[in-house]
């Protein structure tokens, strides 16, 4: 079995579908080590967001795990290792 | 002394229009925006017609950070916010945060966003519930959502009483103003056209059966038989009268005078509580009845709160003492949108000179009331009396004033 890949495009469609986009920010750039807090979204956004990915890819996400991953990078990361450990 | 309040800023949502230029054109055109419901299909229910707000595109209008938090009678407050505030030329970034509060009133919540959820819930599960909803309901979420767009931080809240809670809204802001604050965005904006808020209402038994958009909702009319919903309402910029003049503002009118009270209970054999509310209403604005120039039905369209109300009228005014107006008669009852609705049409007839019409009624007999009928009637209006009656006995009555 393979392992399903969380891609920035992924996530860029997910905070799109749960939470919309501030207006003046371009989700389309260079986001990925801009805090969560900056791009607009704040803790309820990501909560929706967290919740979302989990439904989609199956997996749980630890409440602490996603409280530390605070920008895009860090929450792709923490998403694709726990598909690893979903499939391992 | 105490400090005047008064209103420099309109923002409407109505049935029968749009925007306050709109809603105003049609209400003196006698444009009824009461119809079959298109937002669900209304078949299955004993009540089919209500009053929409036309043309609403949240989504030109707001921004798509808002749109998955928020509830329809929302997105339409928010809009409704920013016109008032453009109308009152009020740049919020330009005033101190804690100077700025918002007071708006609420009769069900976000009923249609709650709908969505409880069917998520139901039908798939408590994950596929949206994080948003733990507020989009929520009865003060149109006051917190005007708030955080707005940077206002000073003092804020939500009156829950019904129909009669927009006026008791507005109340409130006029005490925050008189305590110290300069501006208070207030007014109410209802909406819950939806199966759930629809079944909601039927449960109060006072809607309208009637398929036919004319003869549905016929307060004061022989023929009354409950009335239809609405949505939409007003928001309304208060403002103290020293920091409008200040900045040279463009003033509507003084919310002058207030009055509430609660009916006693059934069967205890006291009056209604409504004539007192009037009373205390006229006595806070300082008024005598002969200077009141028009007043703004709550109109039930129930014979029995028919009745209450015109022999509230007629005790204060006298028979045919007062020119008696219902515009709600062309949107429907708009529950906490009324009174902030009913209020900015009684500003606009200050400013125009013209009271709203009521359509479609023919006064039953027994009323000894002035009723405006069909057309807009002519009249220099200084002053006006606004009334609104809550589902469970509440009583409200608001006196605006020209400025000056």
């Amino acid at each position: 079995m393979t392992t399903r890949e969380f891609t920035a495009d992924n996530l860029r469609r997910i905070l799109l579908e749960g939470a919309g986009a501030d207006e003046g920010v371009d989700l389309d750039g260079d986001i990925l080590d801009v805090r969560f807090e900056a791009l607009g979204y704040e803790s309820l956004a990501l909560l929706e967001t967290g919740s979302r990915i989990e439904r989609e890819y199956g997996i749980t996400l630890d409440e602490d795990a996603l409280a530390v991953a605070n920008t895009p990078r860090a929450l792709i990361a923490t998403v694709n290792s726990q598909l690893r450990m979903a499939t391992a | 002394m105490t400090a005047s309040v008064v209103v420099t800023g309109l923002g409407v949502a109505a049935p029968n229009g749009l925007g306050t230029e709109d809603f105003w054109a049609a209400t003196l055109t006698g444009k009824n925006g009461i119809g079959r419901i298109t937002r669900f299909d209304p078949s299955s229910y004993p009540a089919k017609l209500a009053g929409e707000v036309p043309g609403f595109v949240a989504e030109d209008l707001l921004p798509s950070r808002l749109l998955p938090q928020t509830d329809r009678m929302t997105r339409i407050a928010l809009v409704a916010t920013d016109w008032a505030l453009a109308d009152a030329g009020v740049n919020p970034e330009e005033l101190a945060e804690f100077d700025m509060g918002v007071v708006t009133a609420s009769s069900s919540g976000g009923f249609e966003f709650g709908q969505g959820e409880l069917e998520k819930l139901w039908s798939r599960g408590g994950q596929y519930v949206s994080a948003y909803q733990s507020f989009a309901w929520f009865y003060a979420v149109n006051s917190g959502q005007i708030s955080i767009r707005n940077g206002m931080k000073g003092p804020s809240g939500v009156v829950v009483s019904d129909q009669a809670g927009g006026l008791d809204a507005v109340a409130q802001a006029r005490r925050q103003i008189r305590k110290g604050t300069d501006l208070i965005v207030s007014g109410s904006i209802d909406a819950s056209i939806c199966p759930w808020g629809w079944v909601a209402q039927l449960a109060s038994d006072r809607l309208s059966t009637s398929e036919e958009p004319s003869s549905a909702f016929l307060p004061f009319d022989a023929d009354a038989s409950g009335h239809v919903p609405g949505e939409g309402g007003a928001i309304l910029i208060l403002e103290s009268g020293d920091s409008a003049r200040a900045r040279g503002a463009r003033v509507y009118g003084e919310v002058s005078g207030y009055g509430a009270t609660f009916d006693p209970g059934p069967g205890s054999g006291r009056e209604p509580g409504l004539r007192k509310a009037v009373e205390l209403a006229l006595a806070d604005a300082n008024v005598e009845p002969g200077d009141v120039d028009a007043v703004f039905a709550d109109a039930a369209a129930i014979p029995e709160l028919d009745r209450v109300e015109a022999e509230a009228i007629t005790a204060v005014f006298g028979p045919h003492g007062v020119p008696v107006t219902a515009p709600k008669t062309m949107t429907g009852r708009l529950y906490s949108g009324a009174g902030p609705l009913d209020l900015a049409a009684a500003l606009l007839s200050i400013k125009d000179g013209r009271i709203p019409p009521t359509v479609n009624v023919e006064l039953a007999a027994g009323y000894p009331l002035d009723l405006v009928g069909p057309r807009p009637r002519s009249a220099a209006v200084r002053t006006a009396l606004v009334l609104a009656r809550g589902h469970g006995g509440f009583n409200s009555a608001v006196v605006v004033r020209a400025a000056g």
